[in-house]
Parts: C-alpha cells; structure tokens; sequence
C-alpha cells in the first residue's frame, strides 16, 4: 500500500488513513454521531423492513401499483427522475475532454461521481421494482428482445455504469495510491468519453421512446413523436442544474474537502454552467412548441392538463431559463443555484407527468402515492446520499483543479489536452 | 499497406454487387408489409348474441387452472361495475346500457385481442412474449423480469400482474387456449358459449363470415367489423348491433400496428453509434487545435487564474 507521496503504509495505517478519515477507530465512530447521521438512520430503520416487505409480500405490500397503473413512483423517480438528473457525467466529461473547456475541470470528478451513483441507484430502484430482480441479466445473456425500446434501455444503462465506473477510475487510483493504473485509466479517457456521450445520447432519449409506444395512454399534449428528443435536450439542463447544486451543497457542507481553488473557482464555473442551461432550456421551449404544433393540440391548453403543461412550461421552462439569463448578465450565482434547483423541480414535475399523471389520463380512480412506497423511495435516496458523502469525504474528488495530461492513443499526433507540465504527476 | 487496401477494395466490390445483384426478394417486401401469418385463426364474438350468462368465464378459468369464480354465474350484481381482465380472470363479460330505455343490456366480453402484430412483443425485452403462426399471444414465464412494460404498451389494457406473489410474478393474460388449438380443439370459452356468440376458425374466413352477417341483416348490426384494422388488426373480431364506442371498445387505435411507433427511433440507434465518434472526434480535434495556438483561448479562465495555464 502506498500513500500519494509515495511512502510505503501498513494495512492498518491505510485503513486508518483513507477508509476512518485519518482518526483512531473510537474516535472515527463517535464522529459519526452526528444530527444528519441519526436522522438518516431512523429513514433506513424504518425503510429497510419495508422493502424487506416487498421482497417477502410482493409489489402490491408497499405500492398502488395496479393492473391500470403498471409503474409507480420507483420508475418515476428512480429511473425517469434519476437517470436525467445523473447526466451530469457525460455533459461534464464532453466539456471537458472534447470541446476542451479545460477550466471546468474542478467540475468533472464530482459530476462523473454524481452520474455513476446516480446511475447505480437507478439500478437499485430497478431491482426493488422488477418483478424478479435477479433476472436482470437476462436482456444481456440469455433472451434478447431486439425489438424492444426496454432492451436498449437496458443494454445502455449497464454499459454506460460501466463507463461511468472506468470514467472515475483515475480517481479511484490516485485514492489507492497506485499511479501507474491511474495513469493507463487515463489512457482510455476520450475513447470512454465519446463511448459515454454515445450511450447518454440514446438511452436518455429511449426513456422518452418508450411512451411512443402508448400513444393512447398518455395524454396527447405530452405524447409526441418529439418525445426522445425532449427527453435527451431536457436531461441537458437537468445534469448541468444538478452539477450546479451538488458543488454548492459540497462547497458548504464539506468546503474542507475541496480545493481551495476550486472553492474560489466555483461561482464563476456556476455562471458558465448557467449559460449551457439558459440555452438548452430555451431550445427545449422552443422544441415543446414544435411538438405541441406537430400535434394540434393547441385546443387541449384550457383543459384541466392544459393547465399543468402551461404551468410547466411558463413556471419550470421559461421561468429558470430567464433566470439563468438574468444571473449570467448580472453575475448573480445566487441565482443561478436558485435557478437550478427549479429546473430540477421541473424535470421531476415533466417525468412525473409523462410516466404517471398524464398516463392513463382518462382512467377513473387513480391512486398514485402509497406512503410505504414513498418511505421505500426515500431510503434509497438516503443510502445514496450516505453513498455519495462517503465517496466524496475520502477519495479526491472535488480536489483536483487542473485537468491531466490526455492523450488520445488512437489519434498519434494528438496535442496533450493541458499543456501545463506542473500537473503531469 | 496497399496490398491491403487493394484486396479490401475487391472485397467491397464483390460484396456491393452481390447485394445489388440479387433480384429483389420477398422476404424483403414482407418485413415491411407483414399481412399475417397465412392459415392463422381467429374469434368472432357476434356481441347482439351474448346473453351475459358468463360461462365463457368460467370455462376459461378452468381450462387455463385458475382459481374457480367468485361470483356466482346468476348472481347479476356482477353488472354494477365495468371488470377489467387480471391475473384471476383472463376474460370478463361487462354489461352496457343498450341505449333504449326498457331494453336488455349489451354485454361483452372482454379479453386479450391477440394483435397481428403485439405492442406487448415489441415492448418485451426479452421475447417473452411472441406471436405464433397460429394467431395467440403466448407468453414464456421462464424469462419474463417482470418490468411489466408489455401493461404499458398494451393499447387494450389486458396483461395483468401478480403483485401479490413475491418470488415468481407472472404477467397473465388469456393464451387463446393454444393448447388446444394446437391439437386441433377449440377455446374454451367458444366451446361453452350456449348462444354461438363466440365462433373459432380460420381469420380469413370469420372476416368472411362477419361481413356476411353485417349484409344479409340490413340495419342490424353497425357496419364495422372491430379487429380488423383496430392497431393494424387483432384475432379475436367483434359485430354489433350498437356503436363499438359506447361499449368501451378503444375507438382511437389507427391501422398501424404499435411496434411501428417505436421502430423509427430504434433504427436512428445505428447511427449514433456510427456518426456520433466521427462527429465529437471533429470537436476533440477542433479543441486540440485551439488549445495548442496560444492567446486563442475564447472561454474565459478562473477569476484568479488559477484553473488557466
């Protein structure tokens, strides 16, 4: 084992060092008694039982899922929620990597990370939903459902968890101590980047391509031939809000875990994220009303459904896309975050409304929230958060403030990414 | 190097001519215009002959071994609410308001209508369900993951679910009784019927039949023959006497079959894969470029200077 500096550690100082935060074992645990750690606690003691109960009783012991609403809330927040909002991972790598945005480097490791577990948990959900968990490999080794928009879906989300996995391996290696590893992870880097953005690309828009198959089930003003597209352009301003909100919720909560440049660096990285938003939102808009035109369905606005799609649209789509304008102008990244955390909203509230409201909208007595079901999602949301807080309080994640030196092996005469020599460690 | 490129370029050739010299098949036309198996079988239900005596549904319940009804067959309470097939009941017969005061109810059975092409098949990830040449939707529970997108798609709301079982959930739905089609039996559920409401035979000739009974009774039924063309059309086929959209039948299917709503998006999948390397590579090498030429930097660096080089 060995330390960054190289100095060669016993197994016990290592654990010491990177697993308990440098402190003696009594000390490491009653540093864990904290207010957010016993809150967290009593969610997972009363939310493991449930889904122990779910796996003992079946779906229906914890949810309304019915023979009319076939998905609940775990697809609709962790898989359709989720995935948008953990593309922080492939726009951060692009920015950075391909179009050489080098300064958003700060940015990278802790919007890979916030994409892999993001990604990991919507698997979780996955595996608490499916009917036979275990059988989840199947789509991949023993029966292929070619046609199928859930087999690409399932295909692209496993192998994008395994790019977002080699993606974050350099700061795995440099965690571990072993620079040779760190330094063949990076070899890979453009070739897992493009990889990556390939399979974002499709399987974003596939969550979208699975409604086209229900064109009669969702409501018109939401179902739309546009609805991959949609799906892919809105999960851009949803992983840039959410890279947003994580470096801050980091930088406050944690700032001794980030580099002090990086801490300097983070309101005016916030105020470039936010002009990536503002223009995705307004192209998002715009294809909204390419949809609605296409559809006809200008008449459907004064519904009951027209209501909430005016609202989504004025309230989540242009509202945050003004004030991510505002705050650009005016060098507010007050707002910015303020802004992004509506966004979020917004793509919970356009999810929600494709994958449950507005689905089977004409159905009498709809249920859609069971408290179990709620109790259940929330505990898996706990463990990620706890999973992420882990992560970030040990392996160098927000501390890095200089991209590494990349080369692309494929492309021989390539230039190094980053000319700076002072970061080729 | 250029012995290479020399045999790959005859290869290529041999190849494209190959392709463009093979007169044009019919295995080609019938991927893109599918007009059903040949032979397949079918169901009419003549809905002005159903009396609602639900004896199809019990017989289904036996012939597929599920648990026996719950509701007693002259029990005719079972009318105050529209039923839905689930996993306990693979058909129902519902009753609607004939539309003449004083008259007797319409009733209908419900149950799956075993598309020409499924949404349910096409939705599936793992083939689990399939259409046979004879005409039934079968379903294999030896590799269903129970995602139940099959529910999502199904454009008639049929497949149910086992939400009860924890270890083996099944999604049920009614199998055509293809057990005994296959060994030249009839449904159950045609078997029973007192009134031949229910007819089993060959599609092409039930369409025949249909459209003979729609002629020879001039005002009686509607002319329309439900199933037909309903979703790019289904086995089981309906008459009636009364607008299929007052008895809950779905009147906004189209013609085209369901698989066709999704299958643009899944051919766009190629090329990404094919375009999207060859697109942000350009952007890579764009970036190197810029990067290299220094002063050239257009993004601006941290306030301080320290994220530049």
């Amino acid at each position: 084992m060995k330390r960054n500096d190289g100095a060669s550690l016993a197994p016990q100082q290592w654990i010491e060092q990177n697993l308990f935060l440098g402190k003696p074992w009594s000390e490491y645990c009653r540093s864990l008694l904290t207010p957010l750690n016993i809150i967290a606690t009593v969610i997972l003691l009363i939310g493991l039982p449930l889904i122990l109960m779910r796996y003992m009783h079946g779906l229906a012991a914890v949810t309304h899922a019915s023979n009319d609403q076939p998905w609940g809330l775990f697809l609709s927040w962790g898989l359709f929620t989720g995935v948008p909002l953990a593309s922080t991972g492939f726009l951060m790598a692009s920015t950075v990597y391909l179009f050489g945005m080098r300064q958003y480097y700060p940015l990278l490791r802790p919007a890979v990370l916030t994409g892999f577990i993001g990604y990991l948990f919507a698997v979780v959900y996955l595996l608490v939903d499916l009917g036979m968990p275990w059988r989840l490999p199947y789509p991949m080794f023993k029966s292929f459902g070619t046609g199928s928009v859930m087999f690409l879906v399932a295909w692209h989300v496993a192998l994008y968890l395994s790019t977002q996995f080699v993606e974050f391996c350099p700061a795995i290696f440099e965690w571990l101590g072993a620079d040779r590893l760190r330094r063949l992870a990076l070899r890979v880097t453009i070739g897992a980047t493009i990889f990556g953005v390939i399979l974002s690309t499709l399987h974003q828009s596939a969550l979208g391509a699975l409604f086209l198959l229900a064109p009669t089930k969702l409501h018109p003003l939401w179902y739309s031939p546009y609805l991959p597209l949609l799906f892919f352009v809105s999960s851009i301003f949803g992983g840039l809000s959410m890279v947003v909100i994580e470096s801050t919720l980091v930088s406050h909560f944690l700032p001794q875990r980030v580099a002090p440049a990086n801490l300097r660096a983070l309101d005016h990285l916030t105020l470039g994220l936010a002009k990536g938003a503002a223009l995705t939102l307004i192209t998002y808009f715009a294809l909204k009303l390419v949809a609605l035109a296409h559809g006809h369905h200008w008449a459907l606005l004064t519904s009951r459904f027209g209501l909430v799609y005016v609202a989504e649209m004025l309230g989540f789509v242009l509202l945050p896309c003004f004030a991510f304008v505002v705050a650009v102008r005016q060098s507010k990244p007050g707002l910015v975050r303020l802004a992004a955390v509506w966004t979020i909203l917004g793509i919970i509230l356009n999810r929600f409304t494709v994958s449950m409201f507005a689905f089977n909208w004409e159905l009498p007595h709809r249920e859609f929230f069971h408290g179990k079901e709620i109790l259940v999602a929330g505990t898996i949301l706990t463990i990620e958060i706890l999973v992420y807080r882990w992560t970030v309080n040990r392996l160098p994640v927000h501390t890095g403030h200089a991209a590494p030196t990349i080369r692309c092996p494929i492309i021989p005469d390539s230039a190094d990414l980053v000319l700076n020599p002072t970061n080729r460690s | 190097m250029k012995e290479n490129r020399r045999r790959f370029l005859k290869e290529l050739a041999a190849g494209s001519s190959t392709v463009l010299l093979t007169p044009h098949s019919e295995a080609v036309d019938s991927v893109e215009h599918f007009t059903g198996y040949p032979d397949r079988v079918g169901m009419l239900v003549d809905i002005s002959l159903c009396i609602g005596c639900r004896k199809c549904e019990e017989a289904c319940k036996q012939s597929n071994q599920l648990p026996p009804i719950t509701v007693p067959l002259e029990d005719k309470t079972v009318f105050q609410r529209q039923r839905r097939t689930d996993a306990e009941n693979y058909t129902v017969v519902n009753q609607y308001a004939n539309g003449q005061p004083g008259m007797p109810g319409v009733y209908v059975k419900k149950q799956c209508m075993h598309c020409e092409e499924p949404a349910c098949a096409s939705a599936c990830l793992v083939g689990a369900l399939t259409k046979s040449k004879e005409g039934a939707v079968l379903y294999n529970k030896e590799v269903c993951l129970g995602c139940r997108y099959c529910m999502i798609a199904c454009p008639f709301g049929i497949p149910a679910y086992e939400y009860h079982n924890p270890a083996s959930p099944q999604v049920r739905k009614c199998t055509l009784c293809y057990e005994r089609i296959k060994s030249g039996g009839v449904p159950a559920c045609a078997a029973i019927c007192p009134n031949e409401a229910i007819t089993f035979g060959k599609r092409s000739g039930l369409l025949k039949l249909a459209s003979e009974k729609i002629l020879n009774n001039p005002g009686k039924y509607q002319d329309h023959i439900y199933g037909l063309t309903e979703a790019g059309g289904t086995t089981w086929l309906y008459i009636s006497q009364v607008p299929f959209a007052a008895l809950g039948f779905p009147m906004n299917l189209g013609v085209k079959p369901f698989a066709e709503y999704t299958r643009g998006f899944l051919s766009a999948v190629p090329v990404v894969f094919v375009v999207w390397p060859a697109l942000l590579g350009a952007f890579y090498l764009f970036a190197q470029n810029r990067l290299r030429q220094p002063g050239t930097e257009t993004m601006p660096t941290g306030p301080n200077g320290e994220a530049a080089t």
